[in-house]
């Protein structure tokens, strides 16, 4: 089976005329299996790529929502080898999964070994919120040798030198974070975000995908009309986390996820 | 003027502080590990801290600050009848419990405050595990009229609830965390997460020689005024330099501020005494060098406590200010290269070194500081009887035990039990 890649999946949906949605979910909740579920859902309702992410003890860019999540998972005894299962298992329906971790979980589990074991597992690549491309030496070697995807964020606080720097750095997509703050749904997506899109595209980066804050179809739309991804995971998560019970959860999650995604094909991008 | 420079930023740096320099890296460790949405302003900061450092009138009001107000140079105190249970060495302090708000914590805040004013930033925000970081920062905030929000774990709200009070008095805003382990750890969390939003309009003073470059050296240029004044007093004193320098580390602000102007005494043993809680073998403890591997938490690599997924394990400590799972990066390079070398002491040996010195010398020290007191107390009984003159070991007393009073006659059984 070959490795479904964020590139050539967004670049695909391009030519189709609109932008890629891009679903996060926290592995481990309610638990492995249920992450595992919930992701495969997310796919069958279209979102396009998924992000799994990796629980961690101290996630500063997370939002109320997604901590509470993760916390659960961690207390649930969710392992660092539970992730690259879940991805194996979410790779398999063929979306591209790219796995959302902060930094240290990588290097205890050591820089090179993670990224083999993820690309034996099928997974796309990593997102790296805490981790700015100064830093990834490491991670620059070990995606190349094994043809692994690098999501870095810009923030509109970035400037011209460093969305460069981050642009030529990355590869599938750069995650353009909308507004400064951390994970959350927000009423407005910020009006920083397309000019942010436009800078980083300017920058030399031939993909953007934008994400923080985006909880509608409404608001999908309005941010697929300018960038090649919508990023979307606290209004997806806390369906799963409000829910009383796990199918009430899946259900919510479906129809959040049906929404975004009439919202990314209604928005007729410029270019089709 | 004679004495030592209050700055100490016309002493000569020697090869091995010069090394040590400003940063990013301190060998392997250091560096920036956080979103891209704050580099921005560890740039700025970076700048504005080089420009400052060069400008005259940056030291010359931080001079002028710490002569009226934080009431430098701090007093040096030989404590002879203490000294009888540390093996009959010579044991002197390093009184920076005798600072303004109680601590060594005024030295940073001071200097960051006004950078902040350089900054044109008009917020700070603060993350605070005793306390003592808060209070100094909210005592900064009201001197230079900045807004002050700090961030403090729910439990150590609750273990220190004076100072809470303190910060609110002098006009901060205190926001008790209620994520993870509720400590400071989880209050760095919330602190960087309030930064990241609000980054624009708001300076982070960070407490510690922690977190992402330029805050591991610009905190330890401003606290390195405690080792350049000891230094200089302790050869007033004694003639001499002493024989050991002993500091307790949490995240190890005072130890470096009063390591740093030994670094290049090669004769000088520095020793930092970590928390070792119930003791490094039953995992209850917040020894990151001695129990600690090399990880990335809050912003740089160094040592910290964590599982084998990298998940961050908490810490445990009788001493809030020490109850913190990561150190800064400076000390492991120090740790690493040998030039420094850290020790555990237990809850036990801290405690009775802190009713040792209120009861000989009737000083009553920060429980944190008393793990520096305990260490002395060791590496007396193991220089004592050495031929030659006799030992001296410089104790850093960063703080003073008034917060700690609820806890110590808890410990001690002083309170009377409600019937």
């Amino acid at each position: 089976m070959s490795v479904a890649r964020t590139g050539p999946r967004i670049d695909q949906l391009r030519a189709e005329g609109r932008a890629a949605l891009v679903g996060y979910l926290p592995v481990g909740f309610p638990d492995v299996a249920g992450s595992v579920a919930a992701a495969r859902r997310m796919v069958a309702e279209g979102v396009d790529v998924v992000e799994l992410g990796l629980p961690y003890s101290d996630p500063v860019m997370d939002g109320a929502v997604i901590q509470k999540a993760v916390e659960h998972a961690l207390a649930g005894g969710v392992r660092v080898s539970d992730t690259l299962r879940a991805v194996e298992a979410v790779a398999a329906v063929g979306a591209p999964v790219l796995v959302m971790t902060y930094w240290n979980p990588v290097v205890r589990y050591g820089v090179e070994r993670f990224a083999r074991d993820l690309a034996a597992a099928g997974g796309a690549g990593l997102i790296t919120p805490d981790l700015i491309p100064d830093e990834a030496g490491d991670w620059l070697e070990a995606s190349d040798a094994h043809d692994l995807d690098r999501v870095f964020l810009v923030a509109p606080s970035s400037t011209p030198e460093r969305l460069a720097f981050t642009a030529d750095a990355t590869r599938g997509f750069v995650y353009a974070a909308s507004t400064m703050g951390v994970t959350g749904t927000r009423a407005t997506v910020g009006s920083d975000a397309e000019r942010l899109v436009t800078d980083t595209r300017a920058a030399g980066a031939e993909r953007v995908c934008v994400g923080l804050g985006v909880r509608d179809g409404q608001q999908a739309e309005e941010v697929a009309r300018f960038a090649d991804g919508v990023i979307v995971g606290s209004a997806l998560v806390r369906e799963l986390v409000e829910a009383d019970t796990a199918a009430a959860g899946l259900d919510g999650l479906a129809r959040v996820t049906a929404d975004l995604a009439e919202g990314v094909r209604r928005a007729v991008k410029e270019s089709a | 003027m004679t004495g030592p420079d209050p700055a100490g930023a016309h002493d000569v740096l020697g090869p091995l502080a010069a090394e040590a320099g400003s940063g990013p890296y301190f060998g392997a460790f250091g560096g920036r590990f956080v979103p891209e949405a704050l580099i921005e302003a560890l740039d700025e900061l970076d700048t504005e801290y080089s420009k400052a450092k060069a400008d005259p009138e940056f030291e010359a009001a931080l001079v002028r600050l710490h002569r009226t107000y934080t009431g430098r140079p701090s007093i040096l105190t030989e404590v002879p009848r203490f000294a009888r249970h540390c093996g009959d060495v010579r044991v002197v302090l390093k009184r920076e419990d005798l600072n303004h708000t109680g601590s060594h914590k005024i030295n940073n805040v001071l200097g960051q405050a006004l950078l902040t004013k350089r900054l044109g930033k008009s917020r700070v925000i603060a993350e605070t595990g005793a306390g003592q970081h808060g209070v100094a920062t909210a005592t900064a905030a009201a001197l230079f009229d900045l807004e002050c929000v700090i961030y403090m774990g729910e439990e150590d709200t609750r273990r220190q609830a004076l100072n809470v009070a303190r910060m609110r008095l002098l006009g901060a805003e205190v926001v008790p965390v209620t994520t993870g382990s509720r400590t400071l750890k989880d209050a760095i969390n919330e602190a960087l997460r309030d930064w990241v939003t609000n980054v624009r309009t708001t300076n982070y003073v960070f407490g510690t020689v922690g977190g992402p470059h330029p805050f591991p050296a610009m905190v330890r240029d401003l606290q390195r005024i405690i080792g350049v004044e000891a230094r200089q007093q302790v050869q007033d004193l004694t003639g001499r330099l002493p024989d050991v320098v002993a500091a307790c580390v949490g995240g190890g602000s005072n130890a470096i501020g009063i390591f740093h102007a030994f670094l290049d005494d090669p004769d000088v043993r520095l020793v930092g005494l970590e928390a070792g809680g119930d003791g490094i073998g039953t995992g209850r403890h917040a020894a990151t060098i001695g129990g600690g591997a090399p990880g990335v938490l809050h912003g740089a690599r160094s040592f910290l406590l964590q599982d084998e997924d990298g998940q961050t394990v908490e810490s445990h400590s009788i001493s809030a200010g020490l109850d913190y799972p990561g150190v800064g990066p400076e000390h492991s390079w120090l740790s690493t290269i040998g030039r420094a070398e850290y020790r555990a002491i237990t809850d036990a040996e801290a405690m009775e070194a802190f009713r040792l010195l209120c009861r000989t010398e009737g000083i009553i020290p920060a429980i944190e500081s008393s793990h520096a007191l305990a260490g002395a107390m060791q590496l007396g009984r193991e220089l004592a009887g050495r031929s030659g003159d006799q030992p001296v070991v410089l104790v850093n007393l960063s703080g003073r035990g008034d917060k700690d009073v609820e806890t110590a006659a808890r410990w001690f059984s002083l309170l009377e039990e409600p019937s």
